[in-house]
């Protein structure tokens, strides 16, 4: 069976299917990690995951640019008929937000280490330098900025809880194809 | 003749003239206390992407003994004291002093022990010595200058690069530089 990389009327392709369990397990880990990184004792540890949850945050921020670009370059697959009215509406919005929280999550991430105080300069993997936004530093700013990344943290995660259980529900429950063909690619011919 | 004699005297004066400093620096024998009052240890740690992180030790020790017959024979002793680091930033002593740096709490004194001191110049010297901190000890190089010298104090101008890796203090390499340029003024006064 031939993998397409684009997605067919009823099918997603690879590429979509890539980035979508990439980002999800980069997204799952990133809230781990900054959960571990503001609660170890280790000062030196603590400094050095932090720099890493910055690093992987760039690599989160490019690889979802490059979701949006390919997602609004190739509808994604209708819904199958398993799919009631209520959902059939509600999931685009359960969708958008997602993406929404995709962007907003590393885009506050990189505001709060532009405007801390600590002036920690962002390096993501040690290969180069990433510059600031253009914000002025401030402990206002930080708090600020703090308190936003959590709280998107928080509400970004339950809304991936939300979706694994859906997708888990369509699975067991419904039985239809939701959460298989986010898993095989679409062959091209359906 | 007398103007040949004036000449002459004015070319003897020359020639002395680089060695005023030896001179001042005979004058100068003797042992020295570091006062904190007329010193600072600062030092600068560069940034990737430009710029650094300056700070300074507000409390240390030590004694600087001038050896008259023999430069070389003088002596630095320095004792700093990690716990008195300060950047201007709060946070950012914290984690100086964690043991993520310099782990004051079980670390508390860095030693510098010098073993030789050459002459470079009129007023200059390279000082070698035994840098201990955090149980780790090696050799490092610092430049002295003598900055001034009066009745009862000396005061020297001192600067070196120290690599901080090789004392277990690497974190945040390569984001900030393993190189630190240290930054001292140290008055000494008599006695």
């Amino acid at each position: 069976m031939q993998a397409s990389i684009t997605n067919s009327p009823t099918r997603y392709g690879w590429a979509m299917i890539i980035l979508h369990w990439l980002i999800g397990i980069i997204f799952i880990g990133q809230f781990v990690l900054g959960f571990v990184m503001m609660r170890i004792e280790s000062q030196r540890t603590s400094f050095e995951l932090i720099q890493l949850h910055k690093s992987f945050g760039f690599l989160l921020l490019g690889l979802i640019i490059l979701r949006i670009a390919w997602r609004l370059g190739n509808a994604a697959p209708a819904l199958p008929p398993s799919v009631g009215t209520l959902e059939r509406r509600a999931a685009p919005l359960a969708h958008f937000a997602l993406y929404a929280f995709q962007v907003a999550l590393p885009l506050s991430g990189w505001a709060l280490v532009s405007v801390s105080t600590l002036e920690i300069p962002s390096m993501p993997f040690n290969l180069f330098v990433m510059p600031n936004l253009p914000l002025a530093e401030s402990d206002a700013a930080e708090n600020f900025w703090s308190a936003a990344h959590w709280y998107l943290a928080y509400a970004g995660i339950a809304l991936v809880v939300l979706h694994i259980a859906a997708a888990l529900r369509h699975h067991f429950l419904l039985r239809d194809s939701v959460l298989t063909r986010m898993i095989t690619p679409s062959s091209g011919r359906e | 003749m007398h103007a040949r004699i004036l000449g002459l005297a004015a070319f003897a004066a020359c020639l002395v003239m680089p060695v005023y400093a030896a001179v001042a620096l005979s004058d100068a024998a003797g042992s020295y206390t570091i006062s904190p009052a007329g010193s600072s240890i600062r030092f600068t740690i560069g940034k990737a992407g430009g710029g650094g992180f300056d700070g300074a030790f507000a409390r240390f020790k030590g004694t600087i003994r001038i050896d008259n017959a023999d430069v070389g024979r003088s002596k630095v002793d320095l004792t700093i004291y990690p716990e008195s680091v300060g950047t201007g930033q709060g946070r950012i002593d914290a984690f100086l002093r964690s043991d993520a740096v310099f782990d004051s709490a079980n670390s508390p004194e860095i030693h510098f022990r010098s073993t030789s001191v050459t002459r470079t110049g009129d007023t200059t010297a390279l000082v070698t010595g035994r840098l201990t901190a955090r149980g780790k000890t090696f050799s490092e190089k610092f430049t002295a200058e003598l900055d001034g010298l009066k009745a009862g104090t000396i005061k020297f101008h001192v600067t070196g690069k120290v690599l901080r890796s090789r004392y277990g203090m690497d974190v945040g390499t390569p984001l900030y530089s393993n190189v630190v340029d240290f930054n001292m003024t140290l008055m000494g006064r008599r006695g």
